[in-house]
């Protein structure tokens, strides 16, 4: 009973982030399934507290992460980075290809891949439209980079944070672990996407290219994200906790740009930090009640190149199937009992393996296509047919790339 | 007569000095632009995509009105660099299915090829070839990059198929002495 109750939970929490249903929110939803679990025993309130407890820490520095992210944007540094790009490109496609893959890679590292979708790819869309080259290749690119660049630190994406708290493992470590498979991820899809759209790349080079208007640098922003970034790495040296630095950091912003308090509030996005711990409490109960053990029949054990290569490919699996979020929460309590090697795996799982669709999980891709079945139809074969050439060999190549860095470093 | 010019971020410049040669002066021309609706969608998609978030409103202007932007800016262009009165078009949906309906009751259609640079079948991509297949009118296709030589066309098979037909090899006897 418990067992179907937990899933249950689970399952409605999972339908509310996808269908995003106007009356139930996921984050109320998942609030509810959590409160309701522990009301009706399924999980104790020790159990409940634990869960909690353990994901504090993780979602204050998520919230740092939202508000330092939210300050760049604030302080006008993606607009920069659009100039830049813009004058950088010289008109000519690859180039521009070069610079986007940059930019995104970049951004997606140290800012995550939420200020990559979120905040890049709009701006690299009207700058690739205002020079009139073709949109299509560097949209791909940081739709893809979003996910395959979120590989090298701990503040990438929300995936690695959690999986940084529970692998023990240093800021420092964590990138020089992670920094080969990163390259390696970048090289896959470079080698993949400049092939795939190398005749839009070979368009001669746009002559009546609009003259990018010159826009300001934000310099403090830039500052303080150089900054932050010298801060993490500093901070495994000297023992103090990564989250203070990018609260630091976000501080800095905020009071440079002058931001109320009612701004600051709506960048650190309250339901969302709820939906992420109602959604951890769901799974922990579905996990204590059949779910881990299920996965940890799944999930080979030890840090060989195999079982690593397993890990990957099944927490890309689950990732592709529901998202990576729930995924690396499912995944991770399995992943992290052999080691902080293999939660490594599991994470290039969850964070390359949604590049086989572009929304994240074929849950949201078939919602998307049930709600937009009457509209303009679009086809994005295409798109798909390029996660199916990028993600295998990219999820291959990374796996063996971790496995010999973590005989290396 | 009528004539569609469709062109495209890669190809206008070169569809356009096409259209200037050979369309005659009496002829009524419409410049084509289609705007990548699956870009847009990725764009929106990737937003949609991120779990439990509630992305900010996208920044202003929308993406449509900027691919739309764009297209308007790309027509004006093509309208300055023909030199001569032209209807200009923007169609959304399916580029290669709304290409050969604005080409209904023309009687010319000028396109680039938008595959690879190279002779052959590749030379047109997807789109490009159901336009060629499907369009109810003459087609003009150029390059929009300058075409390879013709010595860049692979040689013919040895044994065209009908002079020897190919056996298995358990069948055939021994293989012909290479030619110097």
């Amino acid at each position: 009973m418990s067992e179907a109750a937990a899933l249950l939970a689970l399952v409605a929490t999972l339908a509310a982030a996808v269908a995003r249903p106007r009356l139930a929110p996921d984050w109320a939803v998942a609030a509810a399934c959590a409160v309701l679990l522990v009301v009706f025993g399924v999980l104790s309130v020790e159990d409940a507290r634990s869960a909690a407890g353990d994901l504090a820490p993780t979602l204050a520095f998520l919230a740092a992460l939202l508000l330092l992210a939210d300050g760049c944007r604030a302080a006008g540094l993606f607009e920069a980075l659009g100039a830049a790009i813009a004058t950088g490109a010289r008109g000519r496609p690859r180039r521009l290809l070069a610079m986007v893959f940059a930019a995104a890679a970049g951004t997606t590292a140290v800012l995550s891949l939420d200020a990559t979708v979120l905040l890049l790819t709009p701006v690299v869309f009207a700058t690739a439209a205002r020079l009139r080259i073709s949109a299509r290749p560097h949209v791909y690119a940081c739709s893809h980079l979003a996910n395959s660049a979120s590989l090298l630190l701990p503040v990438s994406n929300l995936t690695n944070l959690l999986a940084f708290e529970r692998s023990g493992l240093s800021f420092t470590r964590f990138a020089a672990l992670m920094a080969l498979p990163w390259l390696t991820a970048l090289a896959v899809e470079w080698i993949v996407l400049a092939r795939a759209f190398r005749s839009d790349l070979e368009a001669p080079a746009s002559k009546r290219a609009v003259r990018a208007a010159a826009v300001p640098v934000p310099r403090f922003a830039l500052g303080v994200v150089v900054a932050t970034l010298a801060g993490f790495a500093l901070s495994s040296l000297v023992g103090l906790a990564p989250v203070w630095v990018a609260a630091a950091g976000a501080l800095a912003l905020a009071v440079h740009e002058r931001r109320g308090p009612a701004a600051l509030m709506r960048a650190a996005e309250p339901p969302f930090l709820v939906f992420v711990l109602g959604l951890a409490i769901v799974v922990r109960a579905a996990g204590d009640h059949g779910l881990q053990s299920a996965v940890d029949a799944l999930v080979p054990h030890g840090g060989g190149l195999l079982a690593l290569l397993a890990v990957a490919a099944l927490a890309a699996v689950v990732a592709n199937l529901v998202n990576n979020l729930p995924a690396t929460l499912i995944v991770l309590p399995v992943a992290a009992a052999s080691g902080p090697v293999p939660v490594l795996a599991m994470l290039i799982g969850v964070n390359v393996g949604p590049n086989l669709t572009y929304v994240g999980s074929l849950a949201t891709l078939l919602w998307r296509r049930v709600l937009h079945a009457h509209d303009e139809s679009t086809d994005l074969g295409e798109f798909l047919k390029l996660g199916a050439m990028t993600v295998p060999p990219a999820l291959a190549a990374c796996t063996l790339a971790l496995w010999l860095a973590s005989r290396v470093v | 007569m009528r004539a569609v010019v469709w062109i495209t971020e890669r190809s206008w410049e070169a569809c356009v000095d096409e259209a200037a040669a050979y369309v005659p002066a009496d002829a009524e021309v419409t410049l084509l632009v289609m705007p990548s609706a699956e870009t847009e969608e990725v764009v929106a998609g990737g937003r949609a995509g991120l779990f439990g978030r509630r992305p900010p409103p996208e920044p202003a202007p929308g993406l449509r009105a900027i691919s739309e932007e764009a297209a308007q800016g790309l027509l004006d262009d093509a309208r300055e660099r023909l030199g001569r009165e032209a209807r200009t078009v923007v169609r959304r949906g399916r580029a290669e299915r709304e290409v050969v309906a604005e080409c209904e009751g023309a009687d010319l259609l000028v396109m680039a090829r938008d595959g690879e640079r190279r002779l052959g079948p590749p030379s047109l991509g997807r789109h490009g070839r159901f336009v060629v297949d499907h369009a109810p009118c003459r087609v003009l296709l150029v390059w929009s990059v300058a075409p390879p030589g013709v010595e860049t066309i692979p040689p013919p098979p040895r044994h065209p198929p009908g002079e020897e037909p190919l056996r298995p090899p358990h069948e055939a006897g021994p293989p012909p002495p290479p030619t110097p």
